[in-house]
C-alpha cells in the first residue's frame, strides 16, 4: 500500500527540498517505488537538486489541469531507477492547482508508487495546504532556531487541523527531522539542544541532520547526498532517517563529520 | 571579543528555548489547537457551577503536551461554603 508522505516546515530555507530529495534517493535506494513531488508553483526546484532541469517538459500543473497524461510528466531519475520525479510549474502561479485535481493525481500514483513525497513550498497558503492535504505521514523539517521551531508548531497545528486524515478523525502520523544541527554549538550552549525542540514540539523525532558542507556540495552538482556522497554524515543521517521511516527501530545518534587534523586544531568551518 | 567577555559568556540557547515555550503557549491558546481547551473548561465550569458558586476569574485551565502525553490542568478556587445549618 502506498504512503503519502508531506515534507513541509512553515519556515523557508530550512532544508524540506533538499530533505525531499536525500530522502526520495534513500527511499529508492531502499527499493521502494518513490516520487517526489514538488508542490512549490512558481518558484520549483526540486529538479535542480535532483539533477533533472533540462528533463523538465510537463509538469504538476500540466496533470492536474488534464493537459498532459501523468505518464509524460514523470520523470524517471537516470541513477536509481525506482525514482521519479513529478515537478511544479515555474510559469504558472499557486492558483493553479485545484483539491479536486491534486486528488485525482495523487489517486493515480497511490497505484504506481510504494512512497509518494509531496515537498511543500513555505508558508501555510494554498501550495503547502495541498501538499498536506493529502497526506498520510507528516516529516517536520526544522532548523535549532526560534524562527523555524514557531513556524513548525504552526504546522504541527495545521497537520491536526486541515489535513484530509484529520477531519476524518484518522491520526496524522508526524515526525520530527532536525536540520542543519551544529553538535559544537550546542554544546557550548548557543544552539538549543535536539533535546529542547524535541520537547517543545512534542513530536517523534526521525533524526538529526548535521549542519554539512556536503549537502552544498550536493546540491551544486544535482545529486543529493545520499547519492553523491554517501559515506558523509549528512547522508548517513537521512538514510537512517530512511530506515525509520521504514518501520525499522535504531537510535537517533548523531554521525560525526570526519575532521583532519587541521580542521580539529581550529576547530573552524566554512559554511 | 575580549577576554574579560569570554570568561563571562552566558549561554543564549537556554534563552531561546525559554522564550519559545512562553510564546507557543500563549499561541496554542489563541489559534490552531486551541479549541479542546476551551472546549473542556467551558463544560467542566458548566458542571461544576450546578453545585457550586465559582467565580470565573479564580480558574486557570492549561493544556500541555510532553513527549505524547498531553495533560490537562485544571486550578479551581473554591469559596469557602457555609457550615450546613443543624
Amino acid at each position: 500500500m502506498a504512503t503519502v508522505l508531506v515534507v513541509t516546515s512553515g519556515k523557508g530555507g530550512v532544508g524540506k527540498t533538499t530533505s525531499t530529495a536525500a530522502l526520495g534517493v534513500a527511499l529508492a535506494q531502499a527499493g521502494q517505488k518513490t516520487v517526489v513531488i514538488d508542490f512549490d508553483v512558481g518558484l520549483r526546484n526540486l529538479d535542480l537538486v535532483l539533477g533533472a532541469e533540462r528533463r523538465v517538459v510537463f509538469d504538476l500543473v500540466n496533470v492536474v489541469q488534464g493537459e498532459a497524461k501523468l505518464a509524460q510528466a514523470l520523470i524517471r531519475d537516470k541513477r536509481v531507477e525506482t525514482l521519479s520525479l513529478l515537478a511544479a510549474s515555474q510559469t504558472r502561479d499557486k492558483d493553479a492547482l485545484t483539491e479536486a485535481g491534486v486528488a485525482r493525481v495523487i489517486e493515480e500514483l497511490r497505484e504506481k508508487f510504494d512512497w509518494i513525497v509531496c515537498d511543500s513550498p513555505a508558508g501555510i497558503e494554498k501550495g503547502a495546504s495541498l501538499a498536506m492535504r493529502f497526506a498520510d505521514r507528516a516529516l517536520v523539517v526544522t532548523n535549532p532556531e526560534v524562527s523555524s521551531v514557531r513556524d513548525s508548531d504552526r504546522i504541527v497545528g495545521l497537520l491536526d487541523s486541515k489535513t484530509l486524515r484529520a477531519e476524518h478523525g484518522d491520526k496524522m502520523e508526524k515526525h520530527l527531522l532536525v536540520t542543519r544541527f551544529d553538535p559544537t554549538r550546542a554544546e557550548r550552549g548557543d544552539m538549543m539542544k535536539v533535546e529542547d525542540i524535541l520537547e517543545i514540539l512534542a513530536i517523534p523525532l526521525i533524526g538529526v541532520i548535521p549542519d554539512s558542507e556536503e549537502v552544498l556540495k550536493a546540491s551544486n552538482l544535482g545529486a543529493p547526498v545520499t547519492l553523491s556522497a554517501p559515506g558523509s554524515a549528512p547522508a548517513r543521517a537521512y538514510a537512517e532517517a530512511t530506515r525509520r521511516l521504514l518501520g525499522e527501530t535504531l537510535d537517533v545518534t548523531l554521525p560525526a563529520e570526519k575532521k583532519s587534523l587541521i580542521g580539529r586544531l581550529f576547530g573552524r568551518r566554512v559554511a | 571579543m575580549n577576554l574579560l567577555n569570554f570568561f563571562q559568556r552566558k549561554p543564549t540557547a537556554p534563552v531561546a528555548r525559554e522564550r519559545l515555550q512562553i510564546l507557543l503557549a500563549h499561541e496554542r491558546a489563541t489559534s490552531g489547537r486551541p479549541g479542546l481547551t476551551n472546549l473542556l473548561k467551558d463544560e467542566i465550569l458548566a458542571v461544576i457551577k450546578k453545585h457550586v458558586a465559582i467565580d470565573p476569574e479564580k480558574v486557570q485551565v492549561k493544556l500541555d503536551s510532553h513527549s505524547g502525553v498531553s495533560t490537562l490542568e485544571i486550578d479551581i478556587e473554591m469559596p469557602v461554603q457555609p457550615r450546613p445549618a443543624v
